[in-house]
Order: C-alpha cells, then sequence, then structure tokens
C-alpha cells in the first residue's frame, strides 16, 4: 500500500522530525518502495509461530534492587547544550 | 616496507611475539602506527586519531611488561568504530547530531582491550548510525576503500557500516581494529576490503557503552588480515558484563588455541536457498572453490536447506528500523550534541532531528515510527518477529546435521562511489548473505578467498552454531590456509 504525503507527514510529527513540505512527496515515494518490498512478508506462514523475544536462549538475570552507583550529576549533564545547577534546560513547556 | 621501522604491516600475533622477545617496544608499535594513520590520511578512514594517548598507554603497556608477563594484546595498535563511546575522546557515530559529545564514560569492550595492554590509535569511520554499507552515509564524509579495480582509478567504497576499521586493516594502517555488526556492518566492509572480519554470537560481547542502533542486532567484533589475529583481538574483547543484560555469563575459551588446523569429519552446510538468482559466475566459483579446500582438508560437505532465507532481509528492515526509530528518540537536542533552537520543545526536537541526521537515519527511523504505530504493529513488527522465529528455526534444524555453513559473504565486491546510492533497496541487498545469521544471532566470518574478474577482494562466509566460536575459527583458520589470499590493495598505508 503506496503512503501518501498525509500518512508521511503523520509519521515524521511522530518522530519529531521536522520534514519541509517539498520532501513529503519523494519521502512518500522512497518510503513506499521499501514497504512494496518488505510486502512479500506477507506470504509467509505465520500461523502459531511464537514471535521472537530473545535470540538467545537465556533467562534475564534479576539482581537484587538497590542503588550500585551514583552521584555522577555533572557527568550525566557534562554534554549537555544548556545546564543550570545539574539539570537539562529545555524551552518553556508550561506556560 | 617504507616505514623504517619495518613495524607496519606485522600481524598481531607476529607483534605479539616481537615484543615478548623485546625485539621492539610497544612505544615503537605506536610510533609506527601514529605515522601509519598520518600516512593513511586520503582514505579519510579516522574521525579522531589519538596519538597523545596512544603514546601514553604504549609506555604503560612497555613498563607492565618490564614488570612480568602480560596478555596477548599488550602493546599492540588498534582502530576502533567511532560507535564505541570512549571517556574523554570525541564520540560521533559518524552523525552530525552527536556534534561534539564526549563520553564521561568507557564503553566495555574498549574497556576490555585497555585492560588487555591494547593501544587505541583513533577512532574510525563508518555509516552513520552504523546504517548502511557503503559508508556513504557518514557525516564525515565517505571512505575510501584502498583497493582499486584493474586499470580503473575510480574511488570504491569500502563497505559498511565499520568501513573505516576495515579499510584502515586493509591499508595496513593498523594490525586490528574493532567494528560492529548489525546485519553485516563487519563482515561485509571485510570481504570489500580483504580482510577478515567476524561478528560474534549475540551476548558474547557486551553492548554496553556501544551507541545503539538495532538492540536486539547489535555485536561487536574484530577485523585483522588473519583468521588467528582475529581469534586473539576476540579473547580480550568478549565476556560477561552485568551491564548489559543480554551478555551472557559463560567462560571465554583461547581462541587461538582452537586453531587446530584439523577439521577431519567436519559438517559443512551448504544452503540451497543462498544460489540466488542472477548470483555473478565469479561469486559461484568462489564458493565452489570454498567447498572444495573444505572437502580436501577432510571435512564432509552437506547439502541443506534454510527455507525462510528470501524473508531475511525485508524482515530485517522491519526489525532493525523499528529498534533504531525507539533507541534514537534519545536525540532530542537536550542531553547531548547539537541543538537547534525552535519555539517551544516540540519544535525544537523537530528542528534538531531533522539538521542532525542523515538522509538514511530519517528515513529508517520513519520506516521505524511507522511499523511500530497503531494500526499496524501486528501487521509489520509483529509479523516480522514470527517470521524471525522461523529464520532462527531453519538454522537450529540444520545445525543438526551440520557443524558450519559455508557461504559468500556479499553477492558482489565492493562498487565505486555513486553507484547504487539512488535506490535504498538495492543498496540493502548487500547484506543480503549476512542478514539471515544476524537475525538468528549466531557467530559467523568473513575470510578473502579470491579476487574478483577486475581485481577486488571476495570473501566467504561461514556460520557456526551458538557460543561455538572455537569450531567457527578453526574451519575459518582452514580455509584461509587453503585460499592462501596474499593480494594487497594499491593503497598501503606509508608506501610511495
Amino acid at each position: 500500500m503506496p503512503l501518501d504525503t498525509a500518512t508521511v507527514a503523520r509519521i515524521a510529527k511522530l518522530a519529531r522530525l521536522d520534514i519541509p513540505e517539498s520532501d513529503l512527496e519523494p519521502l512518500a515515494g522512497e518510503l513506499s518502495n521499501i514497504l512494496s518490498w518488505i510486502e512479500q512478508l506477507n506470504e509467509v506462514d505465520v500461523e502459531g509461530v511464537e514471535p521472537m523475544t530473545s535470540v538467545v536462549d537465556v533467562t534475564l538475570p534479576m539482581r537484587d534492587d538497590e542503588v550500585t552507583d551514583g552521584g555522577h550529576a555533572d557527568d550525566i549533564v557534562g554534554n549537555a547544550p544548556e545546564t543550570t545547577d545539574n539539570f537539562f534546560v529545555v524551552p518553556k513547556v508550561i506556560e | 616496507m617504507a616505514d623504517a621501522s619495518g613495524l607496519v604491516g606485522l600481524t598481531i600475533a607476529e607483534m605479539r611475539d616481537g615484543l615478548e622477545k623485546r625485539e621492539f617496544s610497544g612505544v615503537d608499535l605506536a610510533q609506527a602506527h601514529i605515522e601509519a594513520a598520518e600516512a593513511a590520511r586520503p582514505l579519510n578512514a579516522y574521525i579522531t586519531e589519538t596519538a597523545r594517548t596512544a603514546l601514553d598507554r604504549a609506555f604503560f603497556s612497555d613498563t607492565r611488561r618490564a614488570q612480568g608477563p602480560v596478555g596477548p594484546m599488550s602493546g599492540i595498535p588498534i582502530a576502533v568504530k567511532d560507535l564505541f563511546c570512549t571517556r574523554d575522546v570525541l564520540t560521533t557515530a559518524g552523525s552530525h547530531i552527536l556534534d561534539g559529545f564526549t563520553p564521561t564514560y568507557e564503553s566495555t569492550v574498549t574497556t576490555n582491550l585497555a585492560h588487555a595492554g591494547a593501544v587505541m590509535i583513533g577512532k574510525t569511520n563508518l555509516d552513520e548510525f552504523a546504517m548502511g554499507s557503503s559508508n556513504m552515509t557518514s557525516h564525515y564524509g565517505p571512505v575510501e576503500n584502498p583497493w582499486r579495480r584493474s586499470g580503473d582509478n575510480r574511488p570504491l567504497v569500502p563497505g559498511g557500516s565499520s568501513g573505516g576499521s576495515a579499510a584502515l586493516v586493509a591499508a595496513r594502517a593498523v594490525p586490528g581494529a574493532i567494528g560492529t555488526d548489525t546485519g553485516g556492518s563487519i563482515r561485509q566492509p571485510a570481504s570489500f576490503c580483504g580482510v577478515v572480519g567476524m561478528k560474534p554470537t549475540y551476548g558474547r560481547c557486551s553492548r554496553w557503552g556501544i551507541v545503539a542502533f538495532a538492540s536486539s542486532l547489535d555485536q561487536a567484533g574484530p577485523f585483522a588480515r588473519t583468521v588467528r589475529d582475529c581469534a586473539i583481538l576476540l579473547g580480550a574483547m568478549a565476556g560477561h558484563d552485568p551491564k548489559d543484560s543480554t551478555s551472557v555469563d559463560i567462560a571465554v575459551p583461547d581462541y587461538e588455541a582452537a586453531l587446530s588446523g584439523d577439521i577431519k569429519g567436519l559438517r559443512v552446510g551448504i544452503p540451497a536457498e543462498y544460489r540466488v538468482e542472477g548470483m555473478a559466475d565469479e561469486i559461484e566459483t568462489l564458493w565452489g572453490n570454498g567447498i572444495a579446500w573444505l572437502n580436501e582438508a577432510g571435512a564432509e560437505t552437506v547439502e541443506i536447506s534454510l527455507p525462510h532465507t528470501k524473508y531475511a532481509l525485508p524482515t530485517y528492515y522491519i526489525v532493525a528500523p523499528a529498534e533504531a526509530s525507539s533507541n534514537l528518540a534519545r536525540y532530542d537536542g537536550v542531553k547531548y550534541g547539537l541543538r537547534v533552537t525552535g519555539d517551544d520543545l516540540a519544535d525544537q526536537y523537530g528542528k534538531t532531528r531533522a539538521a542532525g541526521f542523515g538522509a538514511e537515519v530519517k528515513r529508517r527511523v520513519m520506516i521505524g515510527t511507522y511499523v511500530l504505530s497503531a494500526g499496524y504493529y501486528d501487521a509489520y513488527y509483529l509479523r516480522a518477529q514470527r517470521i524471525r522465529t522461523l529464520i532462527a528455526r531453519d538454522f537450529h534444524r540444520a545445525f543438526e546435521k551440520v557443524d558450519v555453513i559455508l557461504t559468500p559473504t556479499t553477492p558482489s565486491p565492493a562498487f565505486a562511489m555513486g553507484e547504487k546510492m539512488d535506490d535504498p533497496v538495492a543498496m540493502y541487498l548487500n547484506d543480503v548473505f549476512t542478514v539471515p545469521s544476524s537475525l538468528a544471532g549466531l557467530p559467523a566470518i568473513s575470510v578473502p578467498a579470491g579476487l574478483s574478474g577486475d581485481g577486488l577482494p571476495l570473501g566467504l562466509h561461514l556460520i557456526a552454531k551458538a557460543f561455538d566460536e572455537e569450531t567457527l575459527f578453526r574451519a575459518a583458520d582452514v580455509l584461509e590456509q587453503a585460499a592462501g589470499f596474499d593480494a594487497q590493495p594499491a593503497f598501503v598505508a606509508g608506501r610511495p
């Protein structure tokens, strides 16, 4: 099913990508090509097949719920474009 | 060798032995490979050279050696794909969006290598966020393959995404390098550059501190010019890490000790489905040579079937973008890297991500977002995860009958820069032989095995059972000896 420009604009919004109006048409073409190639998966009979959740046969390890590390606020904000007192600074969200 | 020291071009095993016999020092090796990095600059394969730290680490390795026994990687120069976070060293993932990112922590794999005494010469160029098969998508520009077609001077791609690592090893600028492989990102460039490249079993190496692309597929692995060197390098990278819950808590074997040269009775599977339509004669011939070499060494070939092979690539192009769209949500202009100011927070996100991501990354993030979005999740993502189960099952069944599987690594040799750029799907087809084993989490290796009609390297690909890297290395070593690949690229670092 080919994607129309409205759908591409919706995906771009979900993905938080500012796509200029003029790029929607070519992007719709590219993404539709990829998706139509992917359509061949519909030929496969997947009835009763479990979706893969782990590629190797292991159980996820558990550990005690306790603090093992911390106190690195300076490191954590060290690469941020803008910070104040070890907080990340963003444009005002609540008016 | 034109380098004054005569050290550039040695293998890791030769460097280790020479260091042990005090024929040269780690500092000598570091110095020679810092100069080799400068000589290799026309390839654009390093994003960052780390000469000063390299000399410090080499000096430290020499000091340790003077005090007592050291590990096999001690003092050995390596290059590191710029997807591994390195403390106080710029880490870019080949993306504009990580501008200026200097991690305050070190990835587990590079930590393991540093503890083993390895000496990082620099961080290597790659496709942006490891998404690509050509190295053309890097924000830092394309990497040149050191090889040229005979009688044709057009620059070729080194493959990708770990193109810089593969090109540097091929050009003798470094004896070994590390990369990551999600769908073929080590094995395909290894094949294109005529070096050995290996992807271990998913869970063998920690993913902690590696910039994430598709977390259920990403795995670190080694590049070198010999199978033995890859075995040595992997031994220093692998191991359980409590910080990565998918890293497996089993002992790391002595991979080098597995290279016995004896494959008598080894059962080698030849999957019928890999004889793809329109496969070039030279690839077919190469594969036939591989079968004959292994047979001559006493292995037994077995025809096998992996029925869902043709669905692996489209399955991958749902699973990997889905995971990528989720992993790349963290690039928002708030925590690190590029920020483009907007009217409000949402506008800032949209503008930052639009400016920071390249075209291929945007495409994959959008495909991933689409297949995970309401109303499409079952039809695309869940279906793909079911087919992934079927693909893994195909391998499990095959491995009841065989010990390893032999295929070509890539459907063609390296292509020229600019070729295959118009059609994303044509580019994706590069990974047709490497993606299935990635989806099944299996260890696999590419070994240079011959030259194409126009003089370019071609690789053969071996796949083994999960966590049976020893059999994989043993078979690859025999294949390597039989192939006797000794051709050198047009460009060798430091050679006039």
